[in-house]
């Protein structure tokens, strides 16, 4: 995949912003608090030093990592299939409705689960109401289940979209014609769908892997402090023992492992066909026949109401539910409904100075992930291209290269920004501007990952055709790719705005004062005692989740002009 | 024709976006200028007295002050406008994340450059305090005020920082369940590790909390280490809840909180049960919690604020310090961060007076000892709990 000298340099160009964004906003942050915390001013000799603090939290994060990647891909996948084949009743909603958990902050996804797994959560109140029992049978708090339960609540809608959408693109002539060709359906899905799909489930599968790897919040909150990843060591070394160094080893660690784990996924699931064979068609969803079908359609549903609408639902309902405690008066609670908690966001007590009202924290926050979602997916936009045309062993190199922000531990990435860019107009301004850039930089691994596998996919020879008859490569990039790019570049549109909205790490550490994002004013709101405050931190989180499915609805109807799509496939058809 | 219908909606939508953002750009952070003139000249006379005979020049450029400190600080909109009048300032605030973070935060930064990322630092308690002298932080400075604060409350000597407030780390309860279930409370240490209080108490990690970091030392101080670790382990065999933070702890295993958990004992502020009912949704006559003050379980967290080193604006940065102190500031604290403020002539709010229990037996520790012995107590403890 060389060409011509003349291509070469189209590639060279196109590789330059990418490569540029990546080593200004993480080579250079991560260089210089490396060289920090190495510098004889935190470490002397390797005093600082101890394998079991190394070891211990890194066997932890690969077996959870492990075990709850196997779990997301078990559910993830059937339902990824759901979603990309069947249409039922129902469907967009539950499909967006699978996005929210991504975007939550953990405070919150602890809080949903415990109204419902809580030693008084309902789940319990009802076992102990049915059984009679004196004691909640169901204890999972502190326990590897609710590390597990939670990262497959997170994560499981990777694995719906990202797979999903190759998926959706599969041409069913393939397999049709496997059929033809007296193949079993397993058979067929074996040999023919499976390596077609094969690279977007194993990019999935990857972020899955790597975010339940790196995991922070829910090992510290849900799996209590019996348990630490990597990530929770570093923050552990930081905060509690000032070991610096130690806390750059195991950065350095994580690091690697992410490298590596992104190389080997390249290697296993790069795809057997130079171009898969997509479709634009809209006919490939249809609705579920015979018995098998629907089965599985109503059952999958089912799984995914459990799992992903019911404990929301139960967040949202407790944000209108007050639990009264009536003045110490012995015997149950009383529950009414009300708005207090929504109307108390809009109130002042104290007339604090860093008082925010619901209002303008939404628009903060929509105006980061807006900024945010324009640079991660052009960005990623311009190093899928440049990965596509690249060659093999470079494209390799940098396609895992451009996968590290997700091992760079936020504690460590957090304090290297703040070293690197802590003046005006980066962080101390009244806008700090370093912030979308942050968000821009975790959500570009999802990017590339989504582009790419859709970028692979464009049959070269449409390309070619086009050529021929005499288009730019600016009208074939126009009407050839980007009408087979659509899908995939909306989910990567939705990924990078919900990712920016529901960022905690890096805007707890880089946000100012006066513009705290949602999550952020929800995670000041949990920080006090009081039910009001509660309240309002449930009821900013119902906003958040609010706003993120709104987000994802705008932007999956944003419908990019579909027609010459329809006409490029027929082709492709033809061509073929 | 269709073609058309959604070449229309994406310009609407890209317009729309575009208008929302040029709406909110400059409006993203608060505007200084607006401030009416009124509140000016009613909030002028009301702030700082001592300080009115200083020279003001109302027309000259206000001097920017930056104030690094930790998430759950917070001052009125007045207060800081009277401040920032009276002295031609221009106040910024830096949220540097938890009390933890923002330190660390800060000696890294300076660590890297000789120019500080603040002009003052509000918000290290005293058991980050050695943490933060170690690195020779701040440059001294010995407020006038200083010699109305109890001598308790200052443990340095060099004056690098300067106390502002303080709160107890204590063990709030359930004032229902306990009266519910009929089961007397816990009056000394040692009666948490009786079987009637089983699974009853929720701590959290002093690995990576504050206030579980304070109830440790709390219960080290009273019993020496030897009869602390037979403690800790006897009430790891009653069925010790261990949380990582605060707010799992209180949120989400504290029953007496609106998260409802099953633990009726948790260690938090003594100062939380005011928040309880300042922050019930009705009325209440009485807070649904109450603090547990039992010797040996309530540690004394001083908070400290300092001028951080070669700042350039060292004379306004003193002046912020003696506003720390003023009256004026002092009252604020209680209603805006739950805490006491160090002056003892400073009034507490009517609500605050009548909410908060205190008592003598606290304990607190020589930031030297704590220094010196952090790091092996929170490991002995670590081993005493899970192995």
């Amino acid at each position: 995949m060389t060409g011509s000298r003349g291509s070469r340099f189209k590639i060279f160009l196109l590789w330059l912003i990418p490569v540029a964004f990546m080593l200004l906003f993480f080579g250079r942050p991560l260089l210089s608090i490396f060289r920090l915390v190495f510098s004889s001013r935190f470490s002397q000799g390797w005093t600082f030093f101890s394998w079991e603090q190394l070891t211990r939290p890194l066997l932890f994060s690969f077996q959870q990592a492990l075990l709850s990647t196997a779990l997301t891909l078990l559910i993830g996948l059937p339902a990824a299939f759901l979603f990309a084949r069947f249409d039922f009743p129902a469907r967009k909603t539950l499909r967006a409705f699978s996005l929210i958990p991504f975007i939550l902050p953990t405070v919150v996804v602890a809080a949903a689960f415990n109204t419902l797994i809580g030693p008084r959560g309902w789940i319990n109140l009802l076992l102990m109401d049915l059984f009679n029992l004196s004691e909640p049978p169901l204890s999972i708090l502190n326990k590897l289940p609710a590390i597990l339960l939670a990262h497959v609540f997170y994560n499981t809608s990777i694995v719906i979209r990202i797979a999903g959408q190759s998926m959706e693109r599969l041409n069913p002539n393939m397999i049709e014609a496997a059929y033809v060709l007296q193949a079993t359906p397993f058979h067929a899905w074996r040999t023919v769908a499976l390596p077609l799909l094969l690279p977007s489930i194993g990019g999935a599968a990857m972020l899955a892997f790597l975010f339940n790897f790196t995991s922070f919040g829910v090992v510290l909150m849900l799996g209590g402090p019996g348990y630490a990843t990597l990530e929770v060591a570093i923050y552990t070394q930081v905060f509690d023992r000032f070991n610096l160094p130690m806390a750059g080893v195991l950065a350095i660690v994580q690091l690697i492992v992410t490298w590596l784990v992104a190389i080997v996924q390249n290697r296993v699931s790069r795809t057997l066909f130079g171009n898969a064979m997509v479709t634009q068609r809209n006919a490939v969803r249809r609705h579920p026949s015979g018995r098998k079908e629907k089965i599985f359609v109503i059952a999958m549903c089912v799984l995914l109401i459990l799992l992903f609408i019911v404990p929301l639902l139960s967040l949202v309902l407790r944000s209108f539910v007050s639990l009264d405690a009536s003045g110490g008066e012995v015997g149950g609670v009383k529950t009414a409904f009300t708005f207090r908690y929504y109307t108390e966001l809009f109130r002042n007590r104290h007339d604090s100075i860093f008082y925010a009202d619901p209002i303008s924290v939404i628009r903060h926050s929509l105006v980061y992930s807006f900024i945010a979602t324009i640079i991660a997916t052009g960005v990623g936009l311009l190093a899928s291209y440049a990965i596509a045309g690249s060659g093999k062993r470079f494209s390799r190199v940098m396609e895992s290269f451009l996968m590290l922000p997700l091992g760079a531990g936020s504690v460590i990435l957090g304090l290297g920004f703040l070293l690197t860019y802590k003046h005006a107009p980066w962080t101390s301004g009244r806008f700090p501007v370093i912030l979308p850039i942050a968000h821009a930089l975790i959500a570009l691994p999802f990017v590339v990952r989504t582009l790419l596998p859709a970028i692979r996919g464009i049959p070269r020879n449409l390309r070619e055709v086009a050529a021929v008859m005499g288009a730019s490569p600016w009208r074939i990039r126009r009407e050839v790719d980007f009408p087979l790019l659509t899908r995939a570049l909306l989910v990567s549109l939705t990924f990078s705005f919900t990712i920016s909205l529901g960022e905690f790490g890096a805007s707890g550490f880089l946000a100012n004062a006066y513009t705290a994002t949602m999550p952020v004013a929800i995670f000041r709101y949990m920080s006090q005692p009081g039910a009001l405050n509660y309240g309002q931190g449930l009821a900013m989180s119902t906003l958040l989740m609010i706003t993120s499915v709104a987000g994802s609805f705008f932007i999956e109807h944003m419908r990019l002009p579909r027609k010459t799509g329809a006409h490029t496939s027929e082709m492709c058809l033809i061509g073929e | 024709m269709k073609l058309k219908k959604q070449n229309v909606r994406i310009i609407l939508v890209l317009s729309l976006l575009l208008v929302l953002l040029t709406a909110c750009g400059p409006k993203a952070a608060p505007d200084r200028g607006q401030e009416s003139d009124d509140l000016r000249h009613q909030s002028r006379g009301s702030c700082i007295e001592g300080h009115a005979g200083l020279p003001t020049k109302t027309d000259a450029k206000p001097q920017r002050l930056t104030v690094m400190t930790h998430d759950s600080f917070s001052v009125s909109k007045d207060l800081i406008t009277a401040f920032e009048t009276a002295f031609n300032a221009d106040v910024m605030f830096i949220k540097g994340g938890d009390a933890g973070s923002a330190l660390n935060r800060l000696i890294l930064t300076s660590a890297s450059s000789n120019r500080p990322e603040a002009d003052v630092f509000y918000g290290i308690d005293n058991t980050f305090l050695s943490r933060a002298l170690d690195h020779r932080l701040f440059e001294s400075y010995r407020p006038t005020a200083f010699g109305k604060i109890p001598a308790t409350f200052n443990q340095d000597p060099d004056f690098n920082v300067v106390p502002v407030n303080y709160a107890d780390v204590c063990i709030n309860y359930d004032r229902m369940w306990f009266e519910e279930h009929d089961i007397p409370l816990p009056q000394t240490l040692q009666d948490l590790t009786n079987p009637i209080y089983k699974g009853l108490l929720v701590v959290e990690n002093p690995a990576t909390s504050s206030p579980g970091l304070c109830f440790l030392l709390a219960t080290i101080a009273e019993l020496q280490e030897d009869t602390a670790r037979d403690f800790w382990i006897a009430l790891k065999e009653n069925g010790v809840v261990i949380a990582s933070d605060w707010e799992t702890a209180y949120y989400t295993h504290f029953s007496g909180s609106s998260g409802k958990g099953a633990c009726p004992m948790v260690v938090s502020y003594a100062t939380s049960p005011a928040a309880e009912q300042i922050y019930a949704e009705t009325e209440q006559d009485e807070s649904p919690t109450a603090s547990l003050l039992i010797p040996g379980t309530i540690w004394r967290q001083i908070e400290y604020a300092g001028i951080l080193k070669n700042t350039p604006n060292r004379a306004l940065a003193e002046t912020f310090i003696d506003f720390l102190l003023s009256k004026a500031f002092q009252e604020e604290v209680p209603l805006h961060m739950f805490v006491y403020p160090v002056l003892p002539d400073a009034a507490l709010p009517p609500e605050f007076a009548l909410l908060t229990q205190t008592h003598d037996a606290f304990h607190t520790m020589d930031p030297l000892e704590i220094a010196e012995n952090r790091d092996r107590w929170v490991n002995d403890w670590t081993e005493w709990m899970f192995d």
